[in-house]
């Protein structure tokens, strides 16, 4: 189907189900009991998820196929996100021109970056990458503070110009972003029983450009360009020797990818529409660079996984404090608790990142292959206790 | 006037003279043995014609064009292929993938930003993947991969690498290095039909001289970056200057 091969059209159709269904699957818990902290399903925190899912497929496609490992693709992030903001203030409030310009600009800045930081590979790239980032990041935050407006960071105002809406509503506020006239916050809520589902406009534009965005990624996957960017990773030398000239090819890989991120800031500045600094910084790039490995970087799926495993985590487990804890373990004698608690403490709330931290530790020595090797091997375990398992009720009667 | 070309070549590094006023003249469909002991400046010169290194000084011609400023990718471009001491395969990828690296090459040349077209959906490069694979007797590993493969089978498919480019020239850099006796074998036998069933010109450097002799019909001795002699293999042999340079020593 769509040109797709029958395990990649299953795949394809997985990511669709998830994400068409995340308002369900993310709300299993009833809204009134104890574990509807873990509930993740409002519109808010979907959408950071299939937005990082963006980011983090785009960034797969230059670290996960050719191995470079750039450090500095927030850059791009921000850089789309003021172009959306700025083509709200210019133009209309629009998603479709915001989203188009973002690719776009992003895309150019790739161009600049990519060609200098490619003539280095391996550490010496990553560096670079890492380099022209911190100095966006600078930019933005001091240097040019008119187009940015720096530390405060760039927002709507009642006098834009908005040439092709209006600068201002009737009631004299700021309008809000919408996708002709279908606005981005409008959210419909369910409620079943004890359950309340919420079906949010903005989540759902994202989750379509997501299920657009890895379909592309499969069909670059499959292509002879993709072949050429596996070949990049596995033997530059046999390639260059193969009469390739490996540069178009790793630069063509950092500019699609940039245009990946450049998206997923445009969607970001589309959903809430502020653009700042700190979106650009170093941690911002690493996060991408954890969501990609611990999903299983070079794997069709596992950056998505990944980029909602860390976001889950960090929207969700931060939310642990004390007190829920000692809500949890009040069966046991107060000693035990206060001790359990005690222990506990450093991994929840504002600890998450150190629980991430283990985690990531462990699945990089354990697992290289992320959360995808892990899925692998779980089938595969079930699968051969169930070809044993039928092997022995085949022989049993004979005996 | 030979295929390749090779005039006054010298190359210097730092203090060390690797290569002087090397003469060299490769003739079309011969397979021709470059020998000589160790720093002898084989490999130096190899470099010189694939286009990674550039030599100081003198030309480089391939087929009436000169190769010396071109990269890599360009000279083979060209009709240069190489085949390296240590295979250089493309291990992360299966065997039928590493074959249809170069078939997709020599089609769409040195860049092409084919993104959207599935790989296995492009039949002429396929088939002519597989044919190669037969020629090499390897079809039966074509979803193996690449880096699990035997040394003398990853020769093979370097050679099929190289092959399958339709190249005018093949450059060997001691393609039986480390080599148990049987693969050896089965790798002369291999080059022997691939130097007769095919318009191809085999240049080899080697130190093994049971391979130089089954292989070549001339021989051109290097010692001390400066070419000995140069003759057909059996002058080579009796040949007391070699014997004293090269064939003394080893004996």
């Amino acid at each position: 189907m769509f040109g797709l091969d029958k395990r990649d059209t299953t795949l394809l159709l997985i990511v669709t189900v998830l994400t068409m269904f995340a308002p369900f699957i993310l709300n299993p818990f009833p809204t009134d009991s104890g574990l509807a902290q873990f509930n993740a399903g409002y519109p808010d925190l979907m959408q950071r998820f299939v937005i990082f899912g963006i980011f983090a497929i785009g960034f797969n496609i230059l670290f996960g196929l050719t191995g470079y490992l750039s450090f500095g693709h927030a850059a791009f992030l921000g850089v789309g996100s003021y172009s959306a903001v700025w083509m709200f203030k210019l133009l209309s409030m629009n998603v479709i021109p915001a989203i188009l310009l973002s690719v776009i600009i992003a895309g150019l800045f790739a161009l600049v970056i990519g060609y200098v930081s490619l003539r280095r590979s391996g550490i010496y790239f990553s560096i670079l990458t890492l380099a022209f980032a911190q100095m966006s990041f600078s930019l933005a935050y001091s240097v040019l503070t008119p187009v940015t407006n720096g530390e405060t960071g760039l927002q709507l105002a009642l006098d834009d110009p908005r040439i092709l809406g209006a600068s201002a509503t009737a009631d004299g506020s700021i309008p809000v972003t919408s996708l002709f006239g279908l606005e981005m916050r409008s959210t419909y809520s369910m409620a079943v029983g004890p359950w309340d589902f919420q079906f949010n406009v903005g989540y759902y534009l994202c989750a379509l450009v997501l299920i657009a965005a890895f379909y592309v990624a499969i069909r670059i996957f499959r292509s002879p360009f993709g072949m050429m960017l596996r070949a990049v990773k596995s033997n530059q030398q046999r390639m260059n020797y193969t009469g390739l000239n490996s540069k178009p090819y790793t630069l063509a890989a950092f500019v699609i990818s940039g245009m990946y991120a450049g998206l997923a800031g445009g969607l970001m500045a589309s959903m809430d529409p502020l653009a700042g600094a700190e979106r650009m910084q170093w941690t911002a790039s690493g996060e991408v660079v954890l969501m990609t490995i611990l999903g299983g970087a070079g794997t069709l799926i596992g950056p998505v996984l990944g980029a909602g495993f860390i976001k889950y985590f960090e929207n969700i487990f931060s939310k642990i404090n004390d007190n829920v804890l000692h809500g949890w373990f009040s069966f046991l004698p107060d000693g035990i608790e206060d001790f359990l608690v005690f222990v506990i403490h450093p991994f929840i709330g504002k600890g998450w990142h150190l629980t991430l931290g283990i985690l990531f530790m462990l699945v990089v020595i354990y697992l290289p292959g992320g959360l995808v090797e892990g899925g692998q091997r779980v089938v595969g375990w079930l699968s051969r206790r169930k070809s044993a398992q039928s092997r022995q009720s085949e022989t049993n009667p004979a005996e | 006037m030979g295929i390749l070309e090779v005039k006054n070549v010298g190359k210097r590094f730092g203090g060390l003279q690797a290569l002087s006023d090397v003469n060299l003249s490769i003739k079309e469909n011969s397979v021709h043995a470059i020998i000589g002991p160790n720093g002898a400046g084989k490999s130096t010169l190899l470099n010189c014609l694939v286009g990674k290194l550039i030599p100081d000084t003198g030309s480089v011609m391939f087929g009436g064009q000169s190769v010396l400023g071109r990269a890599p990718y360009e000279i083979n471009q060209m009709g240069i292929s190489r085949v390296f001491q240590t295979p250089e395969i493309f291990g992360d990828l299966t065997v039928l993938e590493n074959m249809m690296i170069p078939c997709l090459a020599k089609r769409d040349g040195s860049f092409e930003l084919n993104a959207f077209s599935a790989v296995m959906s492009q039949r002429d490069i396929l088939e002519k993947a597989e044919h190669m694979l037969e020629e090499m007797n390897m079809a039966d590993k074509r979803h193996m991969h690449a880096a699990a493969m035997s040394r003398g089978d990853k020769r093979r498919l370097e050679i099929g690498m190289c092959l399958s480019q339709e190249p005018r020239l093949l450059l060997l850099d001691e393609p039986t290095a480390g080599m148990a006796r049987a693969d050896t074998n089965n790798t002369i036998d291999l080059l022997k039909q691939i130097s007769e069933e095919r318009d191809i010109t085999i240049a080899i450097i080697e130190h093994d001289m049971h391979v130089v002799f089954s292989l070549a019909n001339r021989i051109t001795v290097l010692a001390q970056g400066t070419p000995l002699v140069e003759d057909d293999p059996q002058n080579i042999r009796g040949n007391p200057k070699v014997r004293e340079a090269y064939l003394g020593e080893t004996a």
